[in-house]
């Protein structure tokens, strides 16, 4: 368990900066919107959803690890929580993400 | 202490219940457990509007188009209002940890204000979003449906524009957009004066542009009706499928939302009884403050893949 617990507020004070500035970031560049990341192409997306992706997974790794505790809890509990997601959700993106590119390039012929 | 709550003896030989290989509370691991269920459930509705918009990639209505409105503020400002539902969802979830950093100190005053706090957060966002569908619903500039239907195999909507940018219908026909009535403009109407005024143009659900008079030689072909506001079956913002997502995934997650509201004002009762002072911790809020931290966590995936990507 951690020890943080006990040592007042200030790790909760420091996660919520750290989220409140990564979503003000993601919103100045949706406002902003750089040339360069909206015009670079990568794996079939704009690079500035890339960004906007990771800056997404990141946030969320945050909030399941400290604000749920989830990164203080035993590793047996910690990896029978995270494996399904971490499998079966970018699973089901691939196979449906592709499915639908499939099916707009059969409405376009 | 979540440890101090197992009751079971360690020392006992496994499968006898003996055994506490996660080290956490029953009821915390039936909420991960539940948990888990929950975000495939989420993922599977995000991967359905991912599919939709892919499929329909060309003709998939612009997110910032849509959402661009801050109330008792003119003009557009996209992004603005769902970064200000982002935040109070946020804060929302820090002063439900900082009720349970408290419960675990057994202080029963602090438990109870920032448990306070965080029931005004989930109501403040429910009425956000109370607010975001009623704009939704109500719509901002309008549209035009067509007879034919375009590749999806539904109506094609074009949005009337001047110079490059979506141009009101309400201006077009001299109404105001909120003056509390419920507006229906007949399209023969919209056609004579769309003639009158040169400078309009049209864009098509593909992004692509008609000068004034190939529009109004379109629109005399095509028009069926003007479009105002969104349901399950309409949307002036383009193909119905996206309020139709809209309205299932905000309202999914609203629902979550207004059900841990719920949950912590029965919590926020009982610790006002002493119910858990009695019981010796305060694990109970540990376990609604994991689901209320999960559901700030969709709303960080809806905000990007709803609002920003």
């Amino acid at each position: 368990m951690s020890n943080e617990k006990n040592s007042g507020n200030w790790w909760i004070w420091k996660v919520f900066w750290i989220l409140l500035g990564l979503t003000t970031f993601e919103v100045a560049l949706g406002i902003i919107k750089p040339d360069f990341l909206v015009n670079t192409q990568f794996l079939g997306t704009k690079l500035l959803n890339h960004v906007f992706i990771i800056l997404t997974l990141i946030k969320a790794g945050y909030i399941v690890l400290v604000f749920m505790h989830l990164g203080f809890e035993e590793n047996s509990l910690k990896w029978t929580i995270l494996i399904p997601a971490f499998v079966l959700v970018p699973y089901l993106l691939f196979i449906v993400l592709t499915e639908g590119n499939h099916a707009f390039n059969a409405l376009m012929m | 202490m979540a440890d101090s709550l197992i009751q079971n003896d360690i020392n006992s030989p496994a499968w006898k219940g003996g055994d506490v290989p996660y080290k956490a509370s029953y009821g915390k691991l039936m909420m991960w457990f539940f948990l888990i269920t929950d975000t495939l459930t989420f993922s599977a509705f995000l991967t359905g509007y991912g599919f939709s918009r892919f499929k329909f990639k060309d003709i998939w209505p612009v997110p910032e188009d849509v959402f661009t409105h801050f109330p008792f503020l003119h003009g557009d400002h996209p992004l603005l209002f769902v970064a200000l539902m982002t935040f109070i969802l946020i804060m929302s979830s820090v002063t439900m940890v900082l009720a349970v950093n408290y419960g675990h100190k057994m202080q029963k005053n602090k438990v109870i204000l920032w448990l306070s706090f965080t029931i005004i957060g989930g109501i403040m966002f429910l009425s956000s979003q109370a607010w975001e569908w009623g704009h939704f619903i109500h719509g901002d500039a309008g549209a035009i449906e067509m007879k034919y239907a375009n590749e999806s195999g539904s109506s094609e909507i074009v949005h009337v524009v001047k110079d490059g940018s979506i141009y009101s219908i309400y201006d077009i026909m001299d109404a105001k957009s909120h003056d509390g009535t419920h507006h229906e403009f007949a399209i023969e109407d919209f056609k004579e004066k769309f003639s009158f005024e040169k400078e309009l143009g049209l864009r098509l659900s593909n992004k692509t542009f008609k000068n004034h008079s190939e529009s109004v030689s379109y629109l005399d072909q095509h028009a069926s009706r003007v479009l105002l506001g969104a349901d399950l079956k309409k949307n002036e913002y383009g193909h119905v499928l996206f309020a139709d997502y809209f309205f299932f995934i905000t309202g999914f997650h609203g629902f979550h939302v207004f059900s841990g509201v719920i949950l912590l004002i029965i919590l926020l009762i009982n610790t006002i009884k002493g119910t858990y002072e009695k019981r010796g911790h305060y694990e109970m809020v540990e376990k609604i403050g994991l689901y209320w931290h999960f559901v700030d966590l969709v709303w960080v995936f809806v905000f990007t893949f709803f609002y920003l990507v």
